[in-house]
This record gives structure tokens, C-alpha cells and sequence, in this order.
């Protein structure tokens, strides 16, 4: 997801045995749904796991308003215009109060920050891939912040106080987000044959990364069962997988548009829409640094915060500066 | 490591009549920045009427381990609840 590898520091299934006696009243807490706030006492590993969660989703937020900034100078209309800066803007708001979360929990903004920089620290792989035209704004809004949506809801209730906190307050702004997207696709789908091909090219292209979004499927992901033991996560990533794709596929439907998958199909059965194969080894390339925008992400990430500077440097040294009139 | 500015606690009034809420917090240098971004980063939907900023370093909070010396004390003071007196049911307005 926004968090897409998270490491618990755990080897195995978590079990009882073995826990010190704080570490086996901290999981009664937990297992009696007692949100965990930022002075009571925590096992070191869920400290360290939600420092790690909560700063990708951080860091997912704020990198995110790249490829969605490269279209807001030419967006088709001042409305889409506005749409779009006021989308863009509550990324940014979303990542800062992802780490004013994370800093509750003894860390600096600062050495996230620098986590990030030194391309340390991972966001989601989603962000990327380019955004070639406006239509890919419209799939962005569906498709990703859908996804989002997805993966956010059941964090409002992650055992961990601030975080979930934040969650909520986001889970809030998120659904303009969606609806955006798919109003620009619906426009899109309703105008002519070439911006009809528009849409369907930008789903085309989104449509399996945002699958990805939900991270590696169960049976690889050895740290799914220790977060949700501590109830920082509370589904599996192929269960939220799963209610996104039958969420999905009619809104594609009723677009007109097609899913770029020969194989997808409904199965009465179960009730859900089955798909083909993902592509995992294009998700482990892009996580891991070698996506189509990777270095073009990182790198205008760096330039903003370096040209930035000066900025810092003024505005600190202006507060000393007044600080020391009074004073006087 | 560059070092950030300091660190801010933000709290809202909503329009409703509510008392000042704790919503998260903001770095800024001084207290009208830290107004500043308190606004932009907290209010983008008319979420409030009134904000206050405090720095983070000056707030005193209970310890966690006190929660017992500090909270148990009114637990079994049950006559302070009015469920605690029998009032007969023909009796009204009580
Ligand atoms: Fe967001
Ligand atoms: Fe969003």
C-alpha cells in the first residue's frame, strides 16, 4: 500500500511463548482493543515497525504530489485547475500529519526526512510511474487514492492512537479525491473517440501498478501476521486486494472502458472477480529503485528541499533575531 | 543532520461551541509561523474558528505510570454518579 514493506523485525508467527511479562500484558491491551497512546510502554519492534509504517505512508503522501503537480499548469479548465491544486495540497497536508504521527513516537522529522533523501527510506511504488496525459490525472484519482481508500479505512482503528488519529482526519479529505478522478474519466469516456482512447490507454497503464499498491501477496508477506497481532494492520494484502478489484471492475464497466486483463473474469461462486497473473518481478524492480521515475522522483525531491534552503535558513534565523529584540 | 524547527502542538476550535481540541502538531520558528501553518495544514475545511499553538516543550503531562496514584482513587467513589440512588419509579422530574 502507501506502506508497502513493512519490516516487524519478526521471524516467524508470533506467539505467546517466549514474551516478557510487560510484553504479554502490552498484547492484552491490544487484544482487548486498548488504543496504545505515546508515553505508555511498547515492545521495541512495534515502535520500530510503526516508525517504518507510518514514515512510507509519510513519505508516499509527499512524493506523491509529484507526478499529479506535473499536470496542474495545464489542466483543461480553472476548475479542474483548482480541483487539482486543492487535491495536491492536501497530499502535502496528509504527509505532515503522518509525521507529526511518526514524531510521537520519539523520532525527528528531520531524520525521516534525510531517510528519504538518501533514498533510504521506501514510499509506495506507485508514484513511480509517469503521468503522460491528463487523463492519467483522472486514473490517478480512481484508481490510486481508490486504492488508498481501501488500505486507510481499517487504519482509523490501528491500535496505535496518533496514527489512527490521523487516519481518520485523512480518510475524510480522501473521497473528494476519488470522485474527482472518476468524474475526469466519465468526462473523458462521454467526449470524443480520441479522448475515449485517452482513458482506456491511462487505465491500461494503471491499472496493474494499483494493484501492486496493496503490496506482495500473503504467502510472501512474512510481517503481515505480527502487524496484525498488534493490530496495526487488520486485513491481509490480498483480502483488501480483493474488495478493491470487485469494487473497481463495474466502475470500469460502467465507463465503457476495458481491463487490461484476457484472464479476468466473475466467478458466480464466490461471488468475486477473479484476475490473471500480477507481474511481481515488476513490482520488486520498482520498489527497489528501478521503476520508470524513480530517480526523476528522488532527484526533484531533493532539488526542492536544497532549493529550499535559504528559505529555512531566513526564516530561523529571522525568529532568533526577534527573539532577541524582546529579550533586549 | 540539519536541525528542524521546533516543534509545535496545535489546538482547534470548531465552530460548534466545542472547547479548543488537540489535532497534531507543526514546526515552525516562531509563534506566527507556527499560526501560519497551524491553519493550512489543520484548516483547510473550515475546521475551525480558533487556533492555539503551544511549544511542544512546554507542556507538562501526567506520567503513565502515575495513572493508578493519579485516577484510581475516583473509581470507587460510585456515589458521585447519580445512578447510585434508588428513586422510586412513581416519583418524576428526578
Ligand atoms: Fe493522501
Ligand atoms: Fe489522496
Amino acid at each position: 500500500m502507501y506502506s508497502q514493506l513493512v519490516d516487524t523485525g519478526a521471524k516467524g508467527k508470533p506467539s505467546r511463548e517466549g514474551m516478557s511479562p510487560e510484553e504479554a500484558a502490552f498484547q492484552d491491551r491490544i487484544d482487548q482493543d486498548i488504543t496504545v497512546e505515546p508515553r505508555d510502554w511498547m515492545p521495541e519492534q512495534y515502535r520500530k515497525t510503526l516508525i517504518r509504517q507510518i514514515s512510507q505512508h509519510a513519505h508516499s503522501e509527499i512524493v506523491g504530489m509529484l507526478p499529479e503537480g506535473n499536470w496542474i499548469s495545464r489542466a483543461p479548465s480553472l476548475r479542474r485547475k483548482l480541483i487539482l491544486l486543492a487535491k495536491v495540497q492536501d497530499e502535502a497536508g496528509h504527509g505532515l500529519y503522518l509525521y507529526s504521527a511518526a514524531e510521537t513516537l520519539g523520532v525527528d522529522r528531520q531524520e525521516l526526512l534525510d531517510a528519504l533523501h538518501s533514498g533510504k527510506a521506501k514510499y509506495s511504488s506507485i508514484f513511480n510511474y509517469p503521468t503522460l496525459t491528463w487523463a492519467d490525472i483522472g486514473a490517478i484519482g480512481w484508481l490510486v487514492d481508490g486504492a488508498a481508500i481501501m488500505n486507510q479505512i481499517p487504519l482509523c482503528r490501528c491500535s496505535y492512537g496518533p496514527y489512527a488519529r490521523a487516519m481518520v482526519r485523512i480518510c475524510k479529505e480522501e473521497s473528494f479525491h476519488q470522485r474527482q478522478g472518476y468524474e475526469i474519466m466519465l468526462e473523458l469516456c462521454r467526449g470524443t473517440e480520441e479522448q475515449k482512447r485517452m482513458a482506456q490507454d491511462a487505465l491500461n497503464r494503471w491499472w496493474w501498478p494499483s494493484l501492486m499498491m496493496f503490496g506482495p501477496p500473503d504467502g510472501e508477506s512474512v510481517h503481515t501476521q505480527q502487524s496484525m497481532a498488534w493490530k496495526i494492520k487488520r486485513h491481509t494484502n490480498d483480502e483488501l486486494r480483493q474488495r478493491f478489484i470487485d469494487q473497481t471492475v463495474p466502475q470500469a464497466h460502467y465507463l465503457g472502458l476495458t481491463l487490461p486483463d484476457p484472464e479476468l473474469r466473475y466467478d458466480e461462486e464466490s461471488g468475486h472477480w477473479q484476475i490473471g497473473e500480477i507481474d511481481w518481478s515488476e513490482f520488486w524492480r520498482v520498489i527497489q529503485g528501478d521503476g520508470p521515475c524513480n530517480r526523476e522522483r528522488l532527484g526533484a525531491r531533493v532539488r526542492a528541499y536544497e532549493e529550499g534552503a535559504w528559505v529555512r535558513e531566513a526564516a530561523r534565523v529571522h525568529a532568533e533575531k526577534q527573539a532577541a529584540r524582546r529579550a533586549a | 543532520m540539519s536541525r528542524d524547527w521546533p516543534l509545535w502542538e496545535v489546538f482547534i476550535r470548531s465552530k460548534h461551541g466545542l472547547s479548543h481540541k488537540h489535532v497534531g502538531s507543526i514546526h515552525a520558528t516562531d509563534a506566527e509561523m507556527a499560526i501560519n501553518n497551524a491553519r493550512d495544514v489543520y484548516t483547510r475545511r473550515n475546521e475551525g474558528a480558533s487556533i492555539w499553538v503551544v511549544r511542544a516543550a512546554d507542556i507538562v503531562s501526567s506520567a503513565p505510570g502515575d495513572k493508578e496514584i493519579l485516577f484510581d482513587p475516583s473509581e470507587d467513589k460510585i456515589y458521585r454518579h447519580p445512578t447510585f440512588y434508588e428513586v422510586p419509579d412513581e416519583v418524576e422530574n428526578l
